[in-house]
């Protein structure tokens, strides 16, 4: 045979980084106009956090543009994406040609807590702005806040309390995570793990899972439910959490009623990939859910068809209000200025009011935190359900000064450029 | 201390079986992928790919024909393995004559595209497909383990299907044609024997190996564009560690790293992911040959 090993190993390293070329980022012509905000929108564009990130994001910002009517001020915008296949390797050389080639003012969404906590660290070390939707951990107004982030949808903190203090009311006192072995995983499992504590709970245990790639769930489930805990808290996201579900109710994890699964993180379009007759009775948080209220409604029907024929996620919906705020700031303060400096731009937003159709009025905070209500949400019955993407009833609202973790626990010192 | 060792079995017992499952998965794709490469030496990027189509197929032949499990058990792996046909036929057939890096690059592109257009289609958070109900009847439950009939049927095809394939290419005629031609093809053509054709053929039954894996693995995971990717790199390392082309090492070390990485989700979770590599590494350095392949 004359094809050897060396020859394996060596085409198999070329594949493994053909994707990384991929992701090469669109490379608009340079042109200088003053007058011109470009905006980048990072996410994953091919795995499992494509569906309530990805092109659906991109969209979000197109309609927020066009929304701003930034253009009938005679501001030019150009709006690219870029795929970061969830790694930070990849995110942080996507965004480091984009701001010194390509001009970038603006990165948008960056789900996946650690490619955002290298988005964060190099858009703050080149003055620029970054809008971050997708990503969760609570570090990004915590330890790594910076001057020039705003963290608009939502944080593992509001997660924690939320969906962690419904479980726990219902008498979940005993927890074990299974938790996706990255930033987002353990910043979403400490937060709940105080969160459980200081209610007087335990946590009995955890198990991390190799993120991304872990599809079989089951010998995790079987660790957690062996441990006898009254919650296994499910601290992961999209595709691990659609897995894990699934894999639960294949083996039966909650027969009995002496275990509840938490899914700490779920996002609508995960409820419909599991689809209501495994997904029922799930209780969730977020801060945008399609079907909210007139301007919700109104909202997705304006977003118009998104890619992978989903309803707009409350991430997208998020990258939708943080750029149509921005887009205020510009307007308020001259193309120039927001240009100029990033940490000036975001200051500007943080001195105004927001208000959209995802997130009503709001404000934000010194630390860069978004503020607004976070909705505690049951996932319906079959029967309950009067068609398709009519998922969620609603439980509860924490109201917007009381939904995020307080700014003087955040341990946030904030470098001033 | 006897306590200690038999409360670590009780834990260890469910997570061989479980093991097992993965294993069955790991097995039946670097089977397709050993036969392929025994035959065609060409390297299949485009394995996980194909076995995302089986699960697909599957799911569309329920969804819009509303043929159910059994008739995609065997409608999937033929349409696929067409597919497969085809593939061969117009592409990777024209490289043979090249370096492998061409074939291996060819496929992973396929991959690649094949990934893209299902993506485009269905986006990336996956579809259902219900575990048909008769294998309730399999359910097994020893105290607080519970074990799906599902997966002790998966095990149990996986099994058999490996064990014909193995026989058929070790035992019947077709198979010794098979074995010659990988060994001398020139040889064989001269005894007018339709090698090219034969080529082809394996191509498409390797690929249709690959489709019927992705049916076994639709009730299971989510039905999703990236779950052949997923599980490709890990089918990979298996091939290598059994050693290139050798149908028993694939199958042995498949379901063997099942094991391992069933037990290893126990006692290290963190490098469930990592196992098979490090493996891959250690047999690399001592048996640089793999397990089961000859020098």
């Amino acid at each position: 045979m004359s094809l050897d090993r060396r020859t394996l190993i060596k085409g198999a390293a070329v594949a493994s980084l053909l994707p990384a070329l991929g992701a090469a980022p669109f490379r608009s012509a340079r042109a200088q106009a003053a007058n011109t905000i470009r905006i980048g929108v990072l996410n994953d564009q091919s795995g499992l956090y494509r569906d309530l990130s990805g092109p659906g994001s991109t969209q979000a910002v197109r309609l927020a543009v066009q929304e701003s009517g930034i253009a009938q001020r005679g501001v030019t915008v150009e709006v690219v994406q870029a795929d970061h296949q969830n790694r930070p390797d990849v995110g942080s050389t996507v965004v480091r040609q984009w701001i010194d080639r390509d001009g970038i003012d603006v990165v948008v969404d960056v789900p996946t807590s650690s490619v955002a906590l290298a988005v964060n660290t190099l858009v703050r070390e080149r003055n620029k702005v970054y809008l971050n939707s997708g990503a969760a951990t609570s570090d990004l107004t915590g330890s790594a806040c910076s001057p020039n982030t705003i963290h608009w949808t939502y944080d593992t903190w509001m997660l924690a309390q939320s969906t962690g203090g419904a479980m726990v009311r219902a008498g979940g006192k005993s927890w074990f995570f299974i938790t996706a072995d990255y930033a987002f995983g353990h910043a979403l499992e400490r937060d709940t793990s105080n969160f459980v504590r200081s209610q007087g709970g335990e946590i009995l245990g955890a198990v991390r899972t190799p993120f991304p790639g872990t599809t079989d769930f089951s010998s995790f489930l079987q660790q957690a439910q062996r441990s006898r805990a009254q919650v296994i808290g499910l601290a992961n996201a999209g595709g691990d959490t659609i897995n894990s579900i699934k894999q639960a109710s294949e083996f039966r994890i909650t027969r009995g009623g002496r275990t509840k699964l938490a899914g700490l993180l779920v996002f609508v379009t995960d409820v419909h990939a599991l689809g209501l007759e495994v997904a029922q009775g799930l209780v969730l948080s977020e801060t945008f859910y399609w079907d909210l209220n007139d301007k919700t409604r109104a909202l997705t029907q304006r977003l118009g068809a998104m890619p992978g024929g989903v309803r707009p996620s409350m991430v997208q919906a998020g990258c939708y209000a943080s750029v149509l705020h921005y887009m205020k700031a510009v307007g308020d303060m001259g193309v120039a200025a927001a240009k100029a400096s990033g940490i000036e731009a975001v200051t500007r937003m943080k001195a105004m009011p927001t208000s959209d159709d995802a997130f009503g009025e709001g404000t934000i905070r010194a630390d860069g935190r978004k503020l607004h209500p976070c909705y505690l949400f049951e996932v319906k019955q079959p029967s309950e359900s009067s068609g398709a993407w009519d998922y969620y009833k609603l439980l509860g609202t924490t109201d917007a000064a009381n939904a995020f973790r307080p700014i003087t626990d955040g341990a946030c010192t904030m470098p001033r450029a | 201390m006897i306590e200690t060792i038999l409360f670590e079995l009780e834990l260890a017992l469910p997570q061989v079986v479980l093991g097992l499952v993965n294993g069955a998965f790991y097995a039946l794709l670097s089977l397709g992928l050993a036969i392929i490469f025994g035959m065609l030496n060409v390297i299949n990027f485009s394995h996980g790919a194909q076995f995302m189509m089986g699960a697909f197929v599957a799911w569309m032949l329920l969804n819009w024909l509303g043929i159910g499990y059994w008739g995609a058990l065997v409608l999937a792996p033929l349409l696929v393995g067409a597919f497969g046909i085809v593939i061969e036929k117009t592409m990777i057939s024209r490289l043979y004559k090249l370096d492998h890096l061409y074939g291996l690059l060819l496929t992973f592109g396929c991959a690649l595209v094949i990934e893209g257009v299902f993506r485009n289609e269905f986006g990336s958070s996956g579809l259902r497909y219900a575990t048909p109900p008769e294998f309730k009847l399999l359910d097994l439950e020893f105290g607080d383990f519970f074990l799906p009939g599902y997966r002790v049927w998966v095990v149990m095809v996986a099994l058999v299907t490996c064990l014909g394939t193995w026989l058929v290419i070790e035992k019947t005629k077709i198979g010794s044609y098979l074995r010659a031609a990988t060994e001398k093809p020139q040889l064989v053509q001269a005894f007018g024997i339709n090698v090219p054709r034969m080529m082809t053929l394996t191509y498409g039954a390797g690929v249709a190996l690959a489709a019927f894996a992705g049916v076994l693995a639709a009730p299971i995971y989510s039905v999703h564009p990236g779950m052949g990717a997923n599980f490709i790199i890990t089918v990979f390392a298996v091939v290598v560690i059994g050693g290139m082309g050798s149908i028993l090492g694939a199958v042995v070390t498949g379901f063997m790293l099942g094991l391992v990485q069933g037990v290893t989700d126990v006692f290290w979770s963190e490098a469930s992911a990592t196992v098979v590599f490090v493996i891959m590494a250690i047999v690399l350095l001592t048996r640089p040959a793999g397990l089961f392949g000859r020098a």
